[in-house]
């Protein structure tokens, strides 16, 4: 892999269960030096060698900014996902030695924001992490909202409410406990920024509502990583480096690429950067678009497609690359 | 054996000259007999020995009399260094870069010590020997960013990356080829480049903004821009217009060679850790013609290039009063014959 970021030769100094799906990896250098400086909402990208195969999976930061000893990404298990989540959990080590990306931020915080209003959903939890204690250790001004499913799968919820206190709002799903939202953006002082990240329906519910009670779209941000979906296998001609190849089942048309020794500019692998846009030559059959980053219209055209996370059935599909 | 640095001025009797291993290290900017706007930037690694690549932040013999002359530059107008409130800890970052590249390439002349957030820098050159805490503004006698560009040459902009572009939110800006840091201070990517001519129709703007907001931590980027100058005058800026714009109507077939300067900007790109900002060096290196012609590859091609220039072009860079003069005199070092693929002189 040539392409993307710098990579980092690190080693899994730790695995900590944190609740039934999720579990914490510890990641140092190799050669004993501190990692790179990251500012809160970082994601890095774990390379995965699992047999064969290689994935490449984004996963936030979480630990604090100013401590940069080692890195933690905390992981949850989905068991009909394409298989990186399984492969973390089930193979990943302490000891083993990895490769991950320098880290990348794409979901970074407005340093401009009198107040910084912070809601997670689940998993979705994991930038806050790091944003809380970059802000803390400021004396930034915050307030998070963090709905999960039960108590016991509110990952961090007893840390952050250690932590930060009142500050933390915590929603159980199973209490039928709902944030109120329009209470909640109607209320804010001015200067304040909105962050979400969660499920796809929460951050559209959150976008939704911001819009509809007049928040500025420069001040609410927002974490949407697509993870790749698995679906049918099919063939792609690369028609610039004259290769022809399968995408399998539980690969990404960008890893089958890559797989094929074609290196394609990627950072995210969640279809929200935009680097990995490639050109379509010629198609027969229909897109799968499930990236963020291309235009309706651009999806609606059959000419880009977004290799990290998008698809395709049919016949035939030629790239430029 | 450390560098040997230069008392001289960049302003008054003029005293500024390069010595003849810095005539054979300037950053030439043509690549061929002829120029146009292309989007040249490539990644900024190191480069071969004895070059201004050969640190990624590069010291050289006119370091200290460059720092006095920043120091006489913002006595007279503070506002050619600003920050607002946000970016702080942008500063921080660019502080921590400055102070690792300058002690990386220059040990005899930098050292930085970190013991936690406890610091210590010592700059030989210009005399400092500074305890602080990383991180805390009161325990430095300025800002971070001021701090740390006093003592450092070329001008810094620090862009905040925010809404899919890039802000002037902070910089530290004396020795620029006339734009104003208080005028474009708070400006997005396009607001402050609206006045360059023909790029925008290129497309140029677009590409370079989407390329510069995906540069990632640990991979910088650079490019080469130049224009021309009338007296080493490193300041020449919109407020200082009085001073040297009447400069260009100084130049005469006697005094090109030694009055008309070369003037090209090392500009650099770097993602900043901790803010996620972009900082943005441009370094001046300025060459009189005199120096110049001394390789006789960069005389025949500078030639080519000056003449051919498209009006807009001349214009823009502010050469329209003196290209004849100019031109005139290069032509008599051009023999015609071909020149060499490549910067570099013979």
């Amino acid at each position: 892999m040539s392409t993307g970021t710098t990579k980092l030769d690190v080693v899994v100094s730790d695995v900590v269960p944190v609740n039934e799906l999720v579990t914490r990896f510890h990641f140092r250098r190799r050669d004993g030096q501190l990692l790179p400086t990251f500012s809160g909402g970082a994601h890095v990208v774990v390379e995965m060698r699992d047999g064969g195969r290689t994935r490449l999976n984004p996963y936030s930061l979480m630990g604090s900014p100013l401590d940069t000893r080692e890195y933690t990404i905390s992981v949850r298990r989905d068991d009909v996902g394409r298989g990186g989540s399984l492969f973390m959990h089930r193979s990943v080590r302490p000891g083993l030695e990895m490769v991950i990306s320098y880290p990348v931020n794409l979901f970074s915080l407005d340093l401009r924001a009198r107040k910084h209003l912070m809601l997670a959903g689940g998993i979705g939890i994991t930038p806050f992490m790091a944003q809380t204690a970059q802000l803390a250790a400021e004396g930034g001004n915050f307030e998070l909202h963090y709905t999960c499913r039960t108590a016991s799968l509110g990952t961090y919820a007893d840390v952050l409410r250690e932590r930060y206190d009142r500050r933390i709002r915590l929603y159980h799903d199973d209490l039928d406990e709902r944030i109120e939202l329009d209470r909640l953006l109607s209320t804010q002082p001015l200067g304040t920024h909105l962050y979400v990240c969660g499920p796809a329906g929460m951050i559209n519910w959150v976008r939704d509502r911001a819009a509809a009670l007049g928040w500025p779209a420069e001040t609410v941000h927002f974490e949407h990583f697509a993870a790749p979906q698995p679906g049918l296998p099919f063939d792609v001609t690369l028609a610039v480096s004259g290769k022809t190849t399968r995408v399998d089942e539980q690969q990404s048309l960008l890893e089958a690429i890559e797989a094929a020794g074609v290196d394609p500019p990627y950072l995210c692998r969640g279809g929200v950067c935009g680097q990995c846009e490639t050109n379509v030559i010629s198609y027969d059959g229909k897109f799968i678009h499930n990236d963020h980053w291309l235009s309706e219209e651009d999806h609606r055209s059959g000419c880009k497609i977004m290799p990290c996370v998008s698809r395709f059935e049919g016949r035939s599909l030629v790239l430029e690359r | 054996m450390g560098i040997t640095f230069r008392k001289e001025t960049f302003r008054d009797d003029f005293t500024f000259k390069n010595s003849p291993e810095h005539i054979r290290r300037f950053p030439f900017p043509f690549h061929e007999d002829a120029y146009m706007y292309a989007v040249n930037i490539e990644p900024h690694v190191v480069g071969p020995k004895g070059s201004v690549l050969e640190n990624l932040i590069d010291v050289d013999e006119h370091y200290v009399a460059e720092m006095q002359d920043r120091a006489l530059v913002l006595a007279e107008d503070p506002l050619r260094c600003q920050s607002l409130p946000h970016m702080t800890l942008a500063g921080w970052d660019l502080l921590e870069l400055l102070m690792e590249q300058q002690a990386l390439g220059y040990p005899e002349h930098f050292t930085l010590t970190r013991d936690g957030d406890r610091w210590r820098w010592i700059n030989r050159p210009l005399g400092i020997d500074d305890t602080f805490t990383f991180g805390d503004t009161s325990t430095l006698p300025y800002g971070p960013m001021e701090y740390i560009t006093r003592q450092s040459q070329g001008d810094f902009c620090i862009l905040d990356q925010r809404d899919g572009n890039l802000w002037m939110d902070a910089g530290m800006v004396t020795t620029q080829a006339d734009w104003s840091l208080d005028f474009d201070i708070g400006m997005n990517f396009f607001e402050w480049h609206a006045p360059v001519p023909l790029a925008h129709e290129k497309g140029i703007f677009t590409r370079a903004l989407k390329f510069l907001t995906n540069i990632q931590q640990g991979k910088p980027a650079r490019r080469l821009n130049w224009t021309m100058t009338v007296n080493p005058r490193l300041d020449t800026s919109p407020e200082n217009y009085h001073k040297w714009g009447p400069d260009r109507a100084t130049v005469t077939p006697e005094n090109v060679g030694d009055k008309v300067h070369l003037r090209v900007e090392l500009q650099s790109f770097w993602r900043l850790p901790r803010s996620n900002g972009i900082v943005f060096p441009i370094r001046c290196y300025l060459i009189k013609m005199d120096e110049l012609v001394t390789q006789p590859k960069w005389a025949r091609r500078l030639h080519r290039v000056i003449r051919d220039l498209p009006d807009e072009l001349a214009n823009y860079k502010g050469l329209t009063r003196y290209r004849p003069t100019l031109v005139e005199w290069l032509s008599k070092l051009d023999d015609g014959s071909p020149t060499s693929p490549g910067f570099g002189p013979d």
